[in-house]
């Protein structure tokens, strides 16, 4: 237990350093100077040279909404189909869907950055949630396709001689089925795209469109970086519902790795 | 087999015509549901992956534009073959992908599932959540709170906990930006081999240890003989899935070091080629001498993937559906 406290000890400091910092005139090393407010001022109105932080805020939760919703979705559709359906082609499907899911996907970003200029879609947030799903899906597939030949084919047979397509079965028996794996999987997604800061860095360059992300580090990279109170005060605001989100859900969550998602 | 019904319900769709119905009609059910995913994927990470290959082979730039560039042959990589800075960035991408995969991917993720195994109650369940932290925490804000750690005093942290030891201050990232390279990146990485090595651990059958306990075994060749026998192929998985996303991850360094301090001191082979693809300083930022930096890496990466499919047996995984209903 002690070892692990340890261990532990350099999470449980910068953690706990962030909060306190955050409501501290000033602090040196674990040491707060006085107690404030003012680094919140953030809130009310935008910084210098900065959108408001509340449209900032909105495009970093559209983003991980439209994420976490549609990579479930898409997702998920395509994982029934390869798990269950039998087509020319599913074999090659499949296959690349594995080489795809451990291809160094982070390289590809000169060649994304062009093809979104192709499209007409760079500096759109539309575009970088394509993008994200594109890079996300391969994985996303392989884990829930794994929910999916969870669930006995029984059931779907009876569903089938009972006179159900198969769009019915996806969506009344199977979904259901695996609703808990599937809700993981998408806080999962949700949480990644919340987090997500090189694409948005790379690819929405202008202010109005900027995520939470790509405003902190450009707080990080400036003199701003000095003002502690502030930087750690938008940390804080930043972190707080990601931290919340894993908390209220961890339980669930931790059980995808250990393949104890069942339908 | 064919249901009768469901190909009547199929015919009758499509005589209505709703775009849906049509799809069903012309591609059946496997173009309906995989319609989507194939769309994304194909169009914003296929042909990205085979444009980063094309690319490589032109000497695209800022300087070139988007219409004068041309075709240089392999001239890229030539290039990089010829750089003085090849042998120092893949010396820095050793030790990246070496030291964290060995102390904590693998190391500490063991350490950290061996002893949250032996504790009771709610503490392993506390201690998986804290080690989680880092992994859900914005990247941004993480390298943040590494960099406020290693400051210099009076800010620091560490610098403060370690005066208190007679330490001199110093900004301890500048001193070893590798300790902090790998530490930052472990801590992340642990997780993800913690979770898995305690599921595996939690699968050992009790009573092999009860067995032990009566002959006489000592704890830590309770675990050398038979927790670690049983760990091989966790860790052997976790090994082979980190090293791949270890090869093509520089967020954390992009954000803390940056690939310095001074010059390249931990600059890796995928950030190198973010640099002069992506983030130039002298604004001539090379497309493609970038693309042939990053093709290497999908040429390493797959080659990796294509060993370990064979060794995770993936014909099994892809086997077909038990019934053909279709």
């Amino acid at each position: 237990m002690l070892s692990l406290v340890v261990l532990s000890a350099p999470i449980i400091l910068m953690y706990s350093w962030l909060l306190v910092a955050s409501f501290s005139v000033r602090i040196t090393g674990l040491v707060p100077h006085g107690f404030t407010l003012e680094n919140w001022r953030f809130l009310g109105r935008a910084l210098p040279n900065e959108a408001s932080i509340w449209t900032t805020t909105l495009n970093s939760l559209l983003f991980a909404f439209a994420v976490g919703i549609l990579e479930v979705l898409i997702g998920s559709m395509a994982a029934y189909a390869l798990s269950r359906l039998n087509f020319a082609g599913r074999g090659v499907v499949l296959s690349s869907t594995m080489v795809l899911h451990s291809f160094p996907s982070v390289t590809l970003l000169i060649a994304i950055f062009l093809v979104l200029r192709f499209l007409g879609l760079y500096d759109r947030l539309a575009g970088v949630i394509l993008v994200k799903l594109a890079l996300d899906l391969p994985l996303g597939i392989w884990i829930m396709k794994g929910f999916f030949d969870n669930v006995p084919w029984d059931i779907e047979m009876a569903a089938l001689i009972d006179g159900c397509s198969r769009l019915r079965i996806w969506w009344r028996v199977m979904v259901p089925l695996v609703k808990p794996g599937l809700l993981a999987f998408g806080i999962f997604a949700f949480l990644s795209g919340w987090n997500e800061f090189l694409l948005p860095y790379v690819l929405l360059p202008s202010q109005n469109s900027q995520t939470l992300s790509v405003l902190m580090a450009s707080l990080a990279s400036e003199e701003r970086f000095a003002d502690y109170g502030l930087v750690t005060a938008v940390s804080v605001f930043y972190i707080l519902p990601a931290v919340l989100v894993f908390a209220l859900t961890q339980k669930y969550l931790l059980n995808i790795f250990s393949g104890g998602v069942k339908g | 087999m064919t249901l009768p019904t469901e190909r009547a319900i199929e015919a009758r769709g499509a005589a209505r015509g709703s775009f849906l119905r049509r799809t069903l009609a012309v591609g059946g059910y496997p173009a309906f549901f995989l319609g989507p995913a194939v769309v994304v994927v194909l169009l914003l990470f296929l042909v990205p992956a085979v444009l980063t290959v094309v690319i490589s082979l032109t000497n695209l730039s800022v300087a070139t534009g988007l219409h004068k560039y041309r075709y240089i042959g392999i001239g890229n990589y030539a290039q990089i073959t010829h750089s003085p800075w090849l042998v120092l960035v893949l010396k820095n991408t050793m030790i990246y992908m070496l030291s964290t995969l060995s102390l904590f991917n693998v190391g500490l993720a063991l350490m950290l599932a061996l002893l949250t195994a032996h504790l009771s109650g709610q503490a392993p369940g506390v201690f998986r959540v804290l080690w989680m932290l880092p992994r859900i925490t914005p990247s941004v804000i993480y390298a943040l709170m590494w960099r406020w750690f290693a400051a210099q005093p009076p800010y620091g942290t560490l610098s403060q906990i370690l005066g208190w030891a007679g330490v001199p201050g110093a900004n301890w990232m500048n001193v070893h930006p590798w300790a902090f390279i790998v530490a930052l990146n472990g801590f992340v990485g642990a997780s993800f081999g913690m979770i898995i090595f305690s599921s595996a651990i939690a699968a050992i059958p009790h009573d092999q240890y009860l067995a032990a306990d009566v002959d006489g075994a000592s704890p830590w060749q309770q675990v050398w003989r038979i927790t670690l026998p049983r760990l091989r192929w966790p860790i052997l998985f976790v090994t082979a899935y980190q090293t791949l996303s270890l090869l093509t991850s520089f967020e954390y360094i992009l954000l803390t070091t940056n690939g310095g301090p001074g010059f390249y001191t931990t600059e890796v082979w995928s950030l190198y080629a973010f640099h002069l693809a992506l983030s130039n300083y002298f604004g001539n930022t090379q497309f493609g001498l970038g693309a042939a930096l990053a093709a290497v890496l999908v040429v390493l990466g797959l080659a990796a993937s294509a060993i370990y499919l064979r060794l995770f047996r993936f014909g099994e995984l892809v086997a077909a559906p038990k019934i053909e209903v279709n």
